[in-house]
C-alpha cells in the first residue's frame, strides 16, 4: 500500500541526514570542492602556456588551453567528489548505526539511496564551484542554452555511475583508509585520455587506450557540447558507458549492502 | 514452565548459528514472558551478541526458529522490527548529529510527523537527563551520555520488546546504577526486556529470569535464587573469641575449613532456616561460645562455575 512513499519518506530522511553530514564534516566537503579548483589553476597558469602553444590552434598559449582543459577539470571534479562519496560510506558502514537501521522497518534501500542523492547534490556544487571559476579565469565556452543544459545532463550521468561505483567500493572496502584509496584510479583516468592533452599526442598503446575508455568519449562530448567541436559517435557510446557503470555499481552495492552484516 | 505461548515475547527453538566452522549458537531454546526481564548471561564469547543479533533480525540463524511480538523472525522480519528496539554494545548514534538531531532521525524514520517527533524528543532528552546534549554532537559525551542517547534513540519507536546487548559494559558504578533504574522503569511500563550481560551482580538485580549461555548453549536457566539453589558452596562462618572455642567446635563439626589465624570455621550449609537452628543447637548442647556468626549463600559467580567447569573469565574479545 503505502511501501513506496514510506521508502520515498525514509529516502528524503536519509539524504537529511547525509547533507548534515557534509555540513558537520565540513573539511571532507572543502577538500572535495577545493582539489580540482586546484587542479585548474595549476593546468592553467603553470602548464596551460606550454601545453596551450602544442595545441597548435590559431590562437594557441594560455587562453586556448583554458578552454580546452575545463571539460577535463570537470570530471577531475566528479572523480574527486565521488571519492568523498566513498569515504562518506565506508565512515558510515563502521558505525553501529547502520546496525540499528538495519534493525528497523525502514525501507532497506533508503540508507544507500540517501548516500547517492546527496552525493548528486555535492558533487553538482563542485561542479558549480568549477565552472565558475573557470568563467573568471578565462573560460569561453560557445555553448547555447540548450548545449549547457545537455552538458549538464551528461555531467550528472557520469556523476550518477561513478557514486554509484563508490558506494560499492565504500561498502567493500574494510576500512576508511582503504575507502579512500580505492577511488584513487577514477582521479587518474581523466590524464590518461583526452582530458589535458590530445589523445593524439600519446604513444600508440597508450593512444588505444585512451580513445576507447568512458572518460575520454565523455570529454569529447562536454567539449563539443561545451565549444562546439566534432562529437562524432562520443555521445552514444558515453551513455553506454556510464550505463554500465551505473548498472554494474548499483547491483554491486545492493549485494554488498544486503549480504550478512556480521561475517 | 507454565507459559501459554500467546503471554510469550520472545520464544526460540533450536536456534543455531556458526561462522565457517565456528559454532556460536548450539540449539538454543527459550521463552520470556511478556512485561518480564530475561538476562542471558556468560562470558565474552559465549554467543550473547550473535543471539541478540538474531532476535533483532540483523543476522539469520542457519537453523532453527524464533517468534518475536508474535511474528516469525524468518517470514515476518519487517513486522518484528516494527516491535522491537535494539540498543547494542557498540553505541548506535549518528557521531555526526547532534542527540536532538539523532532523536529526530529515529522520529522521521518511524513517520511519527514533525510536531509529535520533535515532542518526542524534547521529552526523551528530559527524561534521560540529556538536556545538556540537545545540541552536542556525541564526540563530547560521557560513557554514560552516550548509552543514554542510544537508548533514548531506541525508545522513540515505542518498541514492546527492548534488546540491550551489554548495556552497562564500560560504565562507571553510578552511570550503570542511573541504567539499572531506567531499565526498571521500562519494565514497570510493560515492556520486555531481552538483556545480555557478562555481570553477574546485573543479571541478579534486575532479571526476572537468567539463562546462562556458554560455548553456545544454554546451560542453566530459572530465577537467580533457583540458580543459586541448584549449587553447593553455601556455608555457615563461626567467629570465635580463642582458639579453645575454635577447636571444640572443630571437634563438633569436623576440620572443613577452619583458619586458626582468624578463629574462624566453616560449616557447609544450604542456608536454610532448618539447617541454621540445627547448628545453633549442636553448639548450644555442646556449650560452645560463638563470637559471631554469618550465612554466605553462593553468588552467581559459584553459581557460574559450578555449571560450565570454568570460572566465569574474560576470554578473547569476540565481537
Amino acid at each position: 500500500m503505502s511501501t513506496l512513499s514510506y521508502a520515498v519518506s525514509d529516502s528524503a530522511t536519509m539524504l537529511r541526514r547525509s547533507l548534515r553530514h557534509m555540513l558537520r564534516y565540513l573539511s571532507l566537503t572543502l577538500f572535495v570542492i577545493g582539489i580540482p579548483v586546484i587542479f585548474l589553476l595549476l593546468f592553467v597558469y603553470v602548464f596551460g602556456g606550454t601545453l596551450g602553444a602544442g595545441l597548435g590552434g590559431p590562437s594557441g598559449g594560455r587562453a586556448a588551453y583554458v578552454n580546452y582543459v575545463v571539460p577535463g577539470i570537470l570530471l577531475l571534479t566528479v572523480a574527486g567528489a565521488v571519492q568523498g562519496t566513498a569515504i562518506s560510506v565506508a565512515m558510515d558502514m563502521t558505525e553501529g548505526i547502520i546496525a540499528r537501521f538495519r534493525t528497523m522497518a525502514i525501507s532497506r534501500a533508503a540508507v544507500l539511496t540517501g548516500h547517492v542523492l546527496a552525493s548528486m547534490i555535492q558533487t553538482m556544487l563542485s561542479l558549480a564551484v568549477v565552472i565558475a571559476v573557470a568563467l573568471l579565469i578565462g573560460f569561453r565556452p560557445t555553448a547555447s542554452p540548450v548545449a549547457w543544459i545537455a552538458a549538464l545532463g551528461v555531467l550528472m550521468m557520469i556523476a550518477f555511475a561513478l557514486i554509484w561505483l563508490s558506494v560499492a567500493l565504500g561498502l567493500v572496502a574494510k576500512s576508511v583508509e582503504t575507502a579512500s584509496n580505492t577511488p584513487m584510479f577514477l582521479m587518474l583516468l581523466p590524464f590518461f585520455g583526452s582530458g589535458f592533452v590530445p589523445t593524439d599526442s600519446l604513444p600508440a598503446g597508450l593512444r588505444q587506450f585512451a580513445e576507447y575508455q568512458p572518460f575520454t568519449l565523455v570529454t569529447e562530448t562536454l567539449r563539443g557540447l561545451l565549444l562546439g567541436t566534432p562529437i562524432g559517435n562520443s555521445a552514444y557510446s558515453a551513455i553506454a558507458w556510464c550505463g554500465a557503470i551505473a548498472l554494474v555499481g548499483y547491483l554491486w552495492a545492493r549485494a554488498l549492502f544486503n549480504r550478512d552484516p556480521v561475517r | 514452565m507454565t507459559t501459554t505461548p500467546s503471554q510469550l515475547a520472545i520464544s526460540a527453538r533450536g536456534l543455531r548459528k556458526a561462522f565457517g566452522d565456528q559454532i556460536v549458537l548450539d540449539g538454543i531454546d527459550l521463552n520470556v514472558p511478556e512485561g518480564t526481564i530475561f538476562s542471558l548471561l556468560g562470558p565474552n564469547g559465549a554467543g550473547k551478541t550473535t543471539m541478540i543479533q538474531i532476535l533483532s533480525t540483523l543476522i539469520a540463524a542457519d537453523d532453527g526458529e524464533a517468534r518475536v511480538a508474535g511474528h516469525d523472525l524468518a517470514r515476518d522480519p519487517d513486522a518484528v522490527r516494527a516491535a522491537i528496539g535494539v540498543t547494542g554494545q557498540f553505541s548506535a548514534v549518528d557521531n555526526l548529529l547532534t542527540g536532538e538531531e539523532n532523536l529526530i532521525l529515529m522520529a522521521d524514520l518511524h513517520h511519527l510527523g514533525r510536531r509529535e517527533g520533535r515532542h518526542r524528543a524534547a521529552a526523551l532528552l528530559d527524561r534521560f537527563d540529556l538536556v545538556e546534549a540537545t545540541k552536542k554532537t556525541p564526540a563530547t559525551y560521557s560513557g554514560g551520555m552516550r548509552r543514554r542517547l542510544d537508548l533514548a534513540m531506541t525508545l522513540v519507536g515505542d518498541p514492546r520488546i527492548i534488546f540491550l546487548d551489554e548495556p552497562t559494559a564500560g560504565l562507571d558504578p553510578r552511570s550503570r546504577h542511573t541504567m539499572w533504574q531506567i531499565i526498571r522503569d521500562l519494565v514497570a511500563g510493560g515492556i520486555t526486556i531481552f538483556l545480555t550481560t557478562q555481570y553477574l551482580d546485573e543479571a541478579d538485580r534486575l532479571a526476572d529470569r537468567i539463562a546462562v549461555l556458554d560455548h553456545g548453549k544454554l546451560v542453566a536457566e530459572g530465577t537467580a535464587d533457583e540458580l543459586k539453589r541448584r549449587v553447593p558452596g553455601g556455608h555457615i562462618r563461626l567467629q570465635f573469641a580463642d582458639t579453645a572455642g575454635l577447636e571444640s567446635a572443630a571437634r563438633a563439626f569436623g576440620e572443613g575449613s577452619r583458619d586458626d589465624d582468624a578463629l574462624t570455621l566453616q560449616v557447609p550449609s544450604d542456608g536454610g532456616v532448618r539447617s541454621l537452628r540445627a547448628l545453633l543447637d549442636r553448639l548450644d548442647d555442646e556449650s560452645i561460645a560463638v563470637d559471631g556468626l554469618s550465612v554466605h549463600t553462593p553468588d552467581l559467580d559459584d553459581v557460574f562455575f559450578a555449571l560450565t567447569g570454568h570460572p566465569n573469565t574474560e576470554k578473547g574479545s569476540v565481537r
